[in-house]
């Protein structure tokens, strides 16, 4: 009888050790989580400040180009378009929890980056060549920053009149040929009806972009004692934590496994892709899988430290390096992927194909490096539950 | 002395039986007073989803595998992102208007939740819709100019039909115990109608959009269920109806029961969601393959259309498909006292008559992850006269002016999470739970006064059980 009690002494004390290490003993600390979130706060303010300079440059060659519209200063615009977009899409991990870029009451996420674009809201298309607030000079005599965001606000919804579509759709117009971009003509800046106010349209624009840009180095900016960041970093660091990790979570498989990679290749539908006018699809999708790395990482190029891989090493260093070979994987299985994306969307080219192939994979890859982060962030105590 | 040790015998089985069958027994639950009957923390069996945040109605079905949930991504993105203006490079996502009231399903049902109405007559939010009709022959008919619903959106260069203005008068009143408080009774005016003065008989009826969690479980409860729970002419004398709407189906070509709509008036989920997309965003389909333009609305006939129908098929299918597998999140605080007896007032108070707590889905269901569920909606998904002071006095199908169906009860307290407010009933009048209740009369009146002359603490645990599915 006494060895039986004892068996049962000896099984709950072993069973208590167990149940303790699943996340007490040798998890992360406080303190390196605190170093976590505000090595987190410094790179999310560290890319936003690089998206909002390269916006600029960009901004700066369209004045060149609206200036003095020739063929070269127009490829100049739509190159640093190119370099800008790639800079912003690295920020979109910032996403999903109600942070300044997505906050319910003022974010301006739709305002920036909203899709599908509503063109013929905004200039001719195909089939319709008098449409558009730019063709529509007696309803809009006047087109001006406050003109466009007002018209966004219509509805309560964004109205997908402004941010890097539109500027996209500015530039290259509609993309009607199979095998490359829009070829919106040089005329639509000289000759050809309405060009001023197309002018207009574009570099206004631009400017409400960069103005939102602004708005969130600003709410990102250290030394404050009013802005998000410092209420950030104040928060209890799991809050902060999983706020992070909901970004990763929800950008990896929610927006761009799910939205923006499956419902294109699912529906085998052209242009329903993102950046569809500059066929610039594969480097949005290279841009957003890199930013979830550097977050992990905690290495955002200017600044690094800690990330939420020393955290989840520090209970589990296994753990830790496959969810780093899952998420370096994802960004190298992106740029795999053949260009153009939308390419690989039309009808009849088989699922077997490199192209389908490489899509379907990194789409795999993506929902089960979700799958790890959700598990991983779960053994350092953090819940978190992404669509 | 034998017989009487062999009672002792059957008397001891008899009680272990009892005993076993409430620890084992499906229906008798967590606990013997019944309470497994009223609730359990998965409201939505297999396919509850764990989340009390800002997502909360956003997650699918925990049970998809991973074929389904890419289907669900895919009708996930046609349910949440803009349609635009036809001809657009986005081929699978023009057709929008010509008059609509929104952009996507997602700006009234934002965030999959439910909508609140404008605070003020600028206020851009969305969810908010004005049927209109006018008395014909057998039942309501169109408004002859503006069609069935005002469209208060239009694509550029088509008018839009006109804006709703609402006027709330506060109307106060007082519990036994002489706590105060105040409902307020909403009146609508169309102001600005682009196409003159509407028809004088006119019948507005103003609708908010509801949550659509849980769709697919309750499409999937056998109408033989429904049916039972029907009881058209109180035959059992407690002073509650429940009577079942027959509705058109369209894809089937036959009457149906109505199971959706605040008036039951649509069959099905796809007719539902079919029957939003070309009233409210103005996209066409196999179901309802003509633009909503009526006879006297010149220039919205001739607009560009995005494509015949403009969802095709296999893609409404898809968001049908979403719809129907949108998680109902797990319930909350389930072991609190204060839940416990609030669950209990509620069947006391007869809540249950018609907010019926529990369903097993159909075996049979098309869709496989929501087979053989128990189930917490409640909801008999019937028709209930709610009194004068809810009816909007416009008949569908075979609900009166007076009726309406019983809506379904989760995730009602996560609505302030996900969506920021607490309004309530099909126009959102209700500012919280406590005036959506003061709201019910006619076959609810009995619950009505039992709440009314409930202790103030008694008040607050059915609210909180309330808050807590």
């Amino acid at each position: 009888m006494r060895r039986i009690v004892a068996l049962c002494v000896l099984i709950a004390l072993a069973g208590s050790l167990l149940a303790g290490c699943d996340i007490g003993a040798s998890g992360p600390s406080d303190e390196m989580k605190r170093s976590a979130v505000a090595n987190y706060a410094n790179g999310v303010h560290n890319l936003y400040s690089q998206s909002l300079a390269s916006a600029m440059a960009m901004d700066q060659a369209i004045d060149r180009f609206l200036a003095d519209p020739t063929p070269a200063r127009l490829e100049a615009a739509k190159r640093m378009w190119l370099i800008a977009r790639d800079d912003y899409g690295v920020t979109e991990v910032f996403r999903f929890y109600d942070g300044p870029i997505d906050h319910p009451e003022d974010g301006p996420e739709g305002l920036i980056n909203a899709w599908p674009l509503d063109e013929a809201y905004i200039d001719y298309v195909e089939g319709n060549p008098n449409a558009g607030i730019v063709n529509r000079a007696s309803e809009f005599p006047q087109i001006n920053a406050d003109l466009l965001v007002s018209l966004n606000e219509q509805g309560g919804e964004e109205n997908v009149s402004t941010g890097w579509h539109a500027i996209e759709f500015l530039l290259w117009g509609q993309d009607l040929s199979q095998d490359g971009p829009g070829q919106r003509p040089l005329e639509d800046y000289t000759t050809n009806a309405n060009a001023q106010r197309r002018a207009t349209y574009l570099a206004v624009a631009s400017d409400v972009l960069i103005g939102h840009l602004k708005d969130m180095v600003d709410a990102w900016a250290p030394g404050h004692s009013d802005n998000y960041r410092a209420e950030f970093v104040a928060l209890d660091p799991d809050e902060a934590l999983r706020r992070i990790i909901t970004g990763m979570g929800e950008l990896s498989r929610g927006e761009l496994a799910g939205e923006r990679m499956t419902v294109a290749f699912e529906e085998r539908s052209q242009e329903d892709e993102h950046s569809c006018f500059a066929d610039n699809t594969i480097a949005d999708i290279i841009a957003n899988a890199l930013g979830i790395q550097m977050v992990y990482m905690g290495d955002y190029g200017a600044v690094s430290g800690t990330g939420i891989r020393d955290l989840i090493a520090a209970h589990d260093q296994t753990e830790a390096e496959r969810l780093e070979a899952q998420i370096r994987g994802s960004v190298n299985l992106a740029r795999a992927i053949p260009a153009p994306f939308d390419q690989h969307l039309l009808e009849g080219v088989s699922d077997q194909s490199a192209g389908r192939q490489a899509i379907q994979t990194t789409i795999s890859s993506l929902e089960s490096q979700t799958d790890t982060i959700v598990d991983a962030a779960q053994h350092i105590g953090i819940t978190i539950s992404v669509s | 002395m034998i017989r009487s040790r062999l009672w002792v015998l059957v008397a001891g089985i008899l009680l272990l039986v009892t005993a076993l069958g409430s620890v084992y027994g499906c229906d008798v639950g967590r606990d013997d007073s019944g309470l497994g009957l009223v609730y359990d923390e998965l409201l939505g069996g297999e396919t509850t989803a764990f989340s009390a945040g800002r997502n909360a109605f956003e997650l699918s079905a925990r049970n998809l595998t991973n074929e389904e949930r890419r289907i669900f991504e895919v009708g996930d993105s046609f349910f949440n992102q803009n349609w635009v203006t036809a001809p657009a490079s986005t081929e699978a996502r023009d057709g929008l208007g010509p008059t609509f009231n929104a952009q996507s399903c997602s700006s009234c049902h934002s965030h999959d939740g439910r909508a609140k109405p404008p605070d003020h007559d600028d206020d851009p939010v969305r969810g908010l819709l004005l049927r209109l009709s006018i008395p014909g022959e057998s039942g309501p008919v169109d408004e002859p100019t503006y069609g069935g619903q005002l469209q208060d959106r239009s694509i550029l260069s088509i008018p839009v039909e006109g804006r709703i203005s609402i006027r709330y008068e506060e109307l106060p009143g007082r519990y036994p115990d002489g706590t105060s408080y105040s409902l307020r009774q909403p009146t609508y005016v169309i102001v600005e109608p682009a196409l003159g003065r509407l028809h004088p008989e006119v019948m507005v009826s103003p609708r908010i959009a509801p949550a659509v969690i849980g769709m697919g479980l309750l499409e999937a409860i056998p109408e033989e269920r429904i049916m039972a729970l029907a009881d058209p002419d109180d035959a059992d004398g407690d002073g509650i109806s429940g009577r079942a709407n027959r509705v058109w189906d369209v894809r089937h070509g036959r009457p149906a029961l109505g199971r959706f709509g605040w008036k039951a008036n649509q069959p099905t989920v796809e007719q539902q969601g079919a029957g939003a997309f070309l009233g409210d965003i103005g996209i066409t389909s196999s179901l309802f393959p003509a633009e909503n333009c009526p006879p006297a609305q010149t220039a919205c006939q001739q607009a560009p259309t995005g494509g015949s129908p403009e969802i095709p098929d296999d893609r409404l299918a898809k968001v049908t498909f979403y719809v129907q597998t949108l998680a109902v999140p797990a319930m909350r605080r389930v072991d609190e006292p204060e839940v416990k007896q609030g669950a209990r007032l509620f069947v006391e108070a007869q809540c249950a008559a018609c907010h019926t707590p529990r369903h097993v889905t159909a075996a049979d269901y098309p869709v496989r992850p929501l087979r053989d569920q128990v189930i917490f909606p409640y909801t008999d998904l019937l028709l209930h006269d709610m009194g004068a002071g809810l009816a909007d006095g416009r008949p569908d199908g075979l609900a009166s002016g007076r009726e309406w169906r019983t809506p379904p009860l989760w995730g009602l307290g996560l609505i302030q999470v996900v969506n920021g407010h607490t309004m309530l009933l099909h126009d959102g009048r209700a500012r919280n739970i406590e005036e959506a209740i003061l709201w019910h009369g006619g076959e609810a009146q009995q619950s009505r006064d039992y709440f009314m002359n409930l202790s103030s603490e008694d008040r607050a645990a059915l609210l909180e059980f309330l808050r807590a599915i």
